[in-house]
């Protein structure tokens, strides 16, 4: 087991590597580039020339990238120049990260909450209104994009309800602890600072939520209905044994393996849906930063931000394939 | 209007001193109202700022923000462009424009308890023209691309304090910038000790960008605002009042620049009332802001927008009869009409009427289709093509829509004959680079005047010869046009410098039609119904402290 999980690790470290490197070159090769977004329309060949020699962008790009790799290595990734000049990018992922975290955190809530006891009563009663519904509302999760779900919302329930909080994450003033802030507002006990947060997650986590709800949803609904069918849940119910034991016991314990992993999958596709949510919403988090530094060309937190979100992803799969090789030992032979 | 009579001539400066010092004391007695609520003005900003050292950042947001907390020797006058007593009270230039003696206000501290004296200021400018090589290669931008340069090549020689009121600055040559420039947010004067104590000048490169010293986290100014705090996770600026400034006090207590990038989303919010106001509303939005019962205050025109050739890349402009023709082409009245905000006009010069040494007797180009081809067939350039680019992703306050602005005009070429190739690449995405790297024949972009200046507008257009947006060294007129142009930026009397500009404004649309010029578009500024006290500037530099909210 340990020497499948090393195994994973070194692989790991060789994917953020190839990442990087072509993170690196496909950045540079990008139309644009940091020295026009720092100086604008005032601009002259001269002092871009002076700029682009002072950041070390004139060197050859080999040069460049050793010199980015020796400094990433002692976790330098150097500092911001467009989303916030002069931060090292470093720390600028570590301080928005909590809010894309606690974002995404909301917005699994929902969509699991949701689609799994929805899943099961479609499934339950296939065909009936309940199930059409839902079926349609899930395409419609999919099919719409995200930023369009998010205008909207904000437009209903913030603008003409006044019901919810337009954008940002916080409107009173509160003691910060860990940067989630509805978790500093419960450390803290003020109570108002923890329903704000939450408030200002609503809308967004709704939004972020609509493209997982819907994959969770027909996934679980796919999986139960499988299940229902299976002879062991017909010889079940054929002992006599109630509903509720059948449904808990037989029923969703099984249809919920396939599911778990969907839900897994789903955490990548969050932060690119972050990305729109972030902005609509003006979150301080990964998936604003991002697109910031995109516009930017804030080459230095794009690195790390993505590659950031890469490890990431690559950790919650190993996490998910090692629990995959507890449950299932012919995993790790293979 | 113009600068002209915003006059650094001794005489009319002591008399600006006289009425302002009046102005000063009659506010004073009356100005008991202010200063005492404890409201907070809330405001929008598009963008978060760079550094709170001003003088390493060059972007408008930054500046919003700084200018609440710093200030200069002079200051733009309220609602206008020209420029009156900042922390100096009046200046006098020496005969040959040289030598410029400021004398300073009494009883002015920093927010920190220094005093402001003579030796402060100079510290301030020695502090600035000492830039290491990393900052004169970026962060101090305003002062390399304003005064020239460092060292041996800048416009900046010497500050000397004579007594503590006194200030002496001594600069390389006479110009007409002079003392306009020191209006820039950038060159705000700062508390020295902060300044040490914050190792100011200890800016580092940091891989591919700069690391900034403490003094950029720490703001110490004598405006009627102090720094409280900058809350990155919740995109919030938070300023408090000074209660020892010097002049009226701040009517609120507080303003929080709430950063919100996204327009519609500030539009939102504004509506929702979660914030005051926010600068530069869309023109489409505005009466829709406007019937909802908020006020669009449009400023005076500041900019310029403009169609810029480069005769090095296609040679066929470098013929006069072909740039006239494309002059003639366009239709600037109906672009103006359809495509800008109300308040827009066509342009005839590169500058707005505001600045010294417009032209009054020009006329805006005429229309003319017909004229157009028949000067294209005497130039042989009947089937002449054209590369011309628009910048997408982007609006600019003198370019609200690039896309349908392009579009116009790029439908005036082709009835003039002319084959248009268009390219349209996004702002930071090629754009300005393909500009700098002379990749279009032609292009749009424009120009917000940072002071009042001829010299900040066509002086940074053409004046360098060798290096420049429109590549008039690849003209037969380009050398003249940069020569005239530093001779009459360096006219030291005022009357004849007027006419120097108006001369060479006249030339510039007769005889060398570098470029295009199209319009000025005036930028808004929107607050709700609660807000009182909004002196909208031409140059965006609102002054929060005269605003109050709700009555209070």
């Amino acid at each position: 087991m340990l020497r499948f999980i090393i195994r994973r690790l070194m692989q790991l470290v060789l994917v953020v590597f190839v990442l990087s490197l072509l993170l690196f070159l496909w950045l540079r090769a990008l139309p644009g580039g940091i020295v026009s977004a720092m100086l604008g329309e005032r601009a002259t060949p001269e002092t871009r020339a002076r700029l682009t020699h002072e950041l070390g962008l004139d060197e050859p790009i080999w040069v460049q990238y050793w010199t980015f790799l020796k400094r990433a290595v002692t976790g330098d990734f150097g500092v911001s120049n467009g989303v916030q000049p002069g931060k090292p990018a470093m720390d600028l992922l570590l301080e928005r990260f909590p809010a894309t975290i606690e974002l995404s955190a909301v917005a699994l809530v929902i969509a699991i909450g949701l689609a799994l006891p929805l899943g099961y009563l479609a499934a339950k009663r296939r065909g009936g209104l309940l199930d059409n519904l839902s079926i349609v509302g899930s395409l419609v999760g999919v099919a719409v994009p995200v930023f369009f779900l998010a205008f909207l919302l904000r437009y209903v329930f913030a603008q003409e309800l006044h019901w919810l909080p337009v954008s940002g994450r916080q409107e009173v003033d509160a003691t910060r602890v860990t940067g989630f802030f509805i978790l500093d507002g419960l450390l803290t006990r003020e109570w108002d600072a923890s329903w704000d947060a939450f408030k200002h997650l609503i809308l967004p986590g709704i939004a972020l939520a609509s493209i997982p709800f819907s994959m969770i949803f027909r996934i679980t609904r796919a999986s139960v209905l499988e299940v229902l069918d299976e002879d062991y849940v017909r010889t079940a119910q054929a002992k006599g044994l109630t509903q509720r034991v059948v449904r808990g016991r037989h029923v969703m314990r099984n249809a919920l393996l396939p599911v778990l992993t969907a839900i897994g999958l789903q955490m990548g596709g969050l932060l690119a849906g972050a990305v729109l949510t972030e902005s609509v919403f003006n979150i301080a988090g990964i998936g604003d930063a991002l697109r910031q530094a995109f516009t930017l060309r804030d080459y230095p937190v794009l690195q790390v931000l993505i590659l950031a979100a890469a490890v990431t992803y690559v950790i919650v799969n190993l996490v998910v394939d090692v629990l995959y090789a507890v449950v299932d030992p012919r995993v790790r032979t293979r | 209007m113009s600068m002209r009579k915003a006059a650094p001539l001794a005489a009319l400066a002591a008399t600006a001193l006289t009425l302002s010092a009046c102005a000063q004391s009659d506010r004073d007695d009356s100005g008991s109202g202010g200063g005492d609520t404890d409201g907070t003005f809330t405001f929008g900003a598009a963008g978060a700022p760079e550094v709170f050292d001003p003088f390493y950042a060059s972007d408008g947001e930054t500046f919003r923000v700084t200018r609440q907390i710093f200030e200069g020797l002079v200051e733009v006058e309220e609602g206008s462009s020209e420029i009156g007593p900042g922390l100096a009270e009046k200046w006098e230039p020496s005969k040959d424009g040289k030598t410029w003696t400021f004398t300073l206000r009494k009883g002015v501290k920093f927010s920190d308890g220094e005093t402001l004296d003579a030796q402060a200021v100079c510290d301030n400018f020695e502090r600035m023209a000492d830039q290491n090589e990393t900052a004169q290669a970026g962060p101090a931008e305003y002062w390399a691309y304003s005064m020239e340069g460092f060292g041996k090549d800048s416009l900046y020689r010497s500050c000397e304090a004579s007594d503590d009121q006194t200030v002496v600055l001594k600069i390389a040559r006479a110009t007409s910038k002079f003392p306009a420039m020191l209006s820039l947010s950038a060159f705000g004067i700062q508390s020295p000790k902060a300044l040490e104590e914050g190792k100011a000048n200890d800016v580092k490169k940091q891989g591919e960008g700069f690391a900034y010293p403490k003094n950029s986290e720490n703001p110490v100014g004598t405006g009627p605002y102090t720094f409280d705090s900058y809350d990155e996770a919740n995109k919030t600026v938070t300023l408090k009042r000074n209660d020892d400034y010097w002049g009226d006090k701040a009517k609120n207590a507080e303003i929080v620049f709430d950063i919100i990038p996204n327009e519609s989303t500030r539009r939102q919010e504004l509506e929702a009332d979660s914030i005051n106001g926010y600068d530069l509303p869309n023109p489409v939005d505005w009466k829709g802001l406007e019937d909802a019962g908020n006020q669009v205050e449009v400023r005076d025109p500041f900019n310029v927008l403009y169609v810029a050739f480069n005769p090095e890349k296609n040679p066929a402009l470098k013929d006069l009869k072909v740039r006239q023709a494309l002059d003639m082409a366009v239709n600037r009245e109906q672009l103006v009409k359809s495509q800008l905000p109300e308040g827009a006009t066509a342009a005839s010069q590169f500058y707005p009427d505001t600045v010294e040494g417009y032209n009054k007797d020009l006329a805006v180009t005429k229309y003319d289709p017909e004229g157009a081809k028949k000067l294209l067939k005497e130039a042989g350039q009947e089937n002449l093509k054209l590369t011309f680019a628009y910048p997408s992703e982007v609006t600019r306050p003198y370019m609200p829509n690039p896309q349908k602005i392009h579009e116009a005009i790029r439908k005036d070429f082709e009835k003039a004959g002319v084959k248009v190739e268009v390219v349209t690449k996004p702002w930071n995405g090629g754009y300005l680079d393909g500009v700098d790297n002379g990749q279009f024949d032609a292009w749009l972009l424009g120009w917000t005047g940072d002071y009042n200046s001829a010299d900040n507008f066509i002086g940074t257009f053409f004046g360098n010869l060798k290096s420049n947006d429109f590549h008039t060294s690849a003209t037969d007129f380009g050398s003249d046009l940069s020569k005239e142009l530093k001779d009459a930026d360096q006219t030291v009397d005022e009357a004849e410098r007027t006419k120097k500009y108006e001369d060479l404004n006249k030339k510039i649309h007769d005889e060398y039609v570098p470029g295009l010029p199209i319009s000025h578009s005036p930028p808004a500024i929107v607050v709700n119904e609660d807000v009182e006290g909004l002196v909208a500037s031409p140059l965006t530099a609102e002054r929060f402290s005269s605003v109050t909210v709700g009555g209070k």
